[in-house]
């Protein structure tokens, strides 16, 4: 187990659901301070969810969740502590790029409107969308949306960021540009990552770490570095998956 | 010192001013050091952020030296950062990389501006309305050819919505509008000891104009809205465009039952506005004017013809047929996210009630031709 002072995200025991409906049982992990770590599995095992747990947008059944040794449930009560880029951009349709980065600077900082610009025009940097910041989000493709996103979630420099499918739908290009950037992001800022992704490709160029859920034991058959859990795995469902092979019966 | 503070120290030679700042450089200094540095960047100014005693900085912070840097020559001044540990050195070196002149941001444009472009879209929105309402018209004449590609299932539920759900707001609203009628009326006719004729101000009135109109502008603000929103959300998420890939074409899928269920709902609607419009007029003549009920109905008989309410109904089915096919063309050409379909329901409810008004007006000058 990690050191606590390493642990950027603990859950313990923790179970999701909804009714009597159990998607996820009594699970418990730590996410490293400084790592990039993927949540995977199969269609419908609760990653999504996972991720909006522990964003604090939903509560858990049971069990806790810390977030740099705080409840999540903080999101609502001040300043955000970490960045959340959502699977579609979930861009604000009526502000420019520059607005929407700004919104959040403008709520909890006390910069000047130049400072604020600045500190704005150079997340779009980052995410090589200087140039765009007066464009509405209509007015950008998707990938372009995405990366937005990423530049709106590091706004505030949280030290841990939380990504859902970044690379979904995005060409081969920009899906590799996107995973340098996290890269970058994680080396030169130190930004701790959390992805929920498929991309098997992208996984094993960005994590470090992963975390793989299963629909059926409601829990978490794999846990490491995902290239070693490709070479080594004796799991089926683990093999099959960092293979694409077929389950077969 | 602890890590959470960023203290500077501030000191002058031949060669420029020196600021040394010690501790993090966070977030929350921000408006402090971006206050300090912007002070002391005036005309000629040799400035140095001596960074050497920093431990930690943020990419804001950073972000912020970086766009100092660059600012000072337009100001005549330089700023030079020096000292920076191996971390914030490559934060430095990142920013630096991809730093661009920002965009101008878009001129305001003038008056003139302005107006020629509101004539523009309104050319292009009137061409938009008219071809599909052609459309809509070519859509009518294939469904009757081919009925299967109508989704009558939907039928039921859109006319429950659009009528059975607004009958409590119609009747409340025409009883009102019948019993104020006959409260504003009363005065002046019980001037000239005219009181009955508060029965044709008000029968006459209602069911010609008001009880339609009325009925008419309540389905605009519930139906139509509610159309344009539904099917603006279906353009915007890519629903229509799903739809057609399947085959369907949203003109007979979506646009031709929500006219079918109005063209059904408004007429039936409108006569029991009539109705309660008669009745909001009879409890204030009971009430108020003496008038019996017996009295009341006598007159009405009289006063009120068939033709009357007829013109009423009549119009109440191009009302149905005009807010349906607005509501749904506005709704079908929206563009953007949620501001575009906020601004297509806008958009909907403000040209049908014009619409309804203008058609009012036809309709009042073409039934004095006929006689009706």
């Amino acid at each position: 187990m990690t050191a606590a002072r390493d642990v950027a995200i603990r859950a313990r025991d923790l179970t999701i659901g909804w009714g009597n409906f159990v998607l996820l049982d009594r699970i418990a992990f730590d996410i490293a301070r400084g790592d990039i770590c993927a949540i995977l599995g199969g269609s419908g095992c609760g990653k999504s969810t996972l991720m909006r747990h522990l964003i604090g947008l939903e509560h858990p059944k049971g069990g806790t969740i810390e977030i740099q040794g705080a409840p999540p449930g903080t999101v609502r009560e001040g300043r955000p502590p970490f960045g959340v880029m959502f699977q579609s951009g979930a861009l604000f349709g009526s502000m420019s790029l520059l607005e929407n980065i700004d919104l959040a600077l403008a709520r909890w900082t006390d910069l000047e409107r130049p400072a604020r610009r600045a500190v704005a025009l150079s997340r779009l940097e980052l995410v090589a969308l200087g140039g765009f910041e007066h464009h509405q989000p209509a007015e950008i493709s998707g990938g372009m949306k995405k990366r937005a996103a990423i530049a709106r979630a590091l706004a505030l420099d949280p030290s841990l960021l939380f990504l859902d499918e970044p690379s979904a739908g995005l060409d081969p290009i920009s899906a590799v540009e996107l995973d340098e950037l996290l890269i970058t992001l994680n080396e030169t800022l130190g930004v701790t990552i959390v992805i929920v992704t498929h991309e098997l490709a992208s996984i094993f160029k960005v994590a470090h770490d992963c975390i793989m859920l299963d629909k059926k034991s409601r829990g978490i058959i794999a846990r490491g570095n995902p290239r070693t859990l490709r070479d080594e795995s004796d799991d089926r469902f683990v093999h099959a998956f960092f293979n694409r092979e077929a389950m077969g019966e | 010192m602890t890590e959470r503070t960023l203290q500077w120290e501030r000191s002058s030679s031949d060669d420029g001013t020196t600021l040394a700042f010690r501790g993090a450089m966070r977030l929350d200094h921000g408006a402090a050091l971006w206050r300090t540095l912007d002070a002391e960047l005036v005309d000629g100014a040799r400035v140095t952020a001596d960074l050497g005693s920093v431990t930690v900085a943020d990419g804001g912070c950073v972000a912020m030296l970086v766009a100092l840097e660059g600012d000072a020559a337009n100001r005549g001044a330089t700023l030079t950062v020096a000292g920076a540990n191996d971390g914030i050195a490559r934060l430095l070196a990142l920013h630096r990389d991809r730093t661009s002149p920002p965009t101008a941001r878009p001129r305001k444009p003038g008056f003139f501006h302005l107006v020629g472009e509101a004539a523009v879209v309104a050319t292009r929105t009137a061409r938009q309305a008219f071809d599909f309402i052609g459309r809509a018209a070519v859509a009518a004449g294939s469904a009757v050819r081919s009925p299967r590609a109508i989704q009558w299932s939907a039928i039921p539920s859109l006319v429950e919505r659009a009528g059975a759900n607004s009958i409590p707001i119609v009747v409340m609203i025409n009883f009102l509008i019948g019993a104020i009628l006959a409260i504003q009326s009363s005065s002046p006719l019980e001037r000239f000891g005219a009181n009955i004729f508060v029965v044709d101000l008000v029968g006459i009135s209602v069911a010609r104009e008001l009880g339609p109109l009325m009925t008419a502008i309540i389905v605009t603000g519930r139906s139509g809205a509610a159309y344009a929103a539904e099917l603006g959300t279906m353009r915007v998420s890519e629903e229509i465009d799903a739809l057609r890939t399947l085959g369907f074409d949203p003109m007979h899928f979506l646009v031709f039952p929500r006219v079918l269920a109005l063209l059904i709902v408004l007429p039936l609607l409108t006569v029991i506005a009539d109705f309660v419009g008669l009745l909001g007029g009879l409890a204030v003549a009971v009430v108020q004017l003496d008038i019996t009920v017996a009295a009341f109905l006598a007159r009405l008989e009289v006063a009120v013809l068939f033709g009357d309410v007829a013109s009423g109904v009549i119009k109440s089915a191009a009302y149905a047929v005009t807010i349906a096919l607005i509501a749904c063309e506005r709704g079908l050409t929206t563009r953007g996210g949620a501001a575009g379909v906020g601004a297509s329901t806008t958009s909907a409810v403000v040209l049908t009630l014009f619409s309804l008004i203008a058609l009012d007006a036809v309709f009042t000058a073409l039934f004095r031709v006929v006689n009706l």
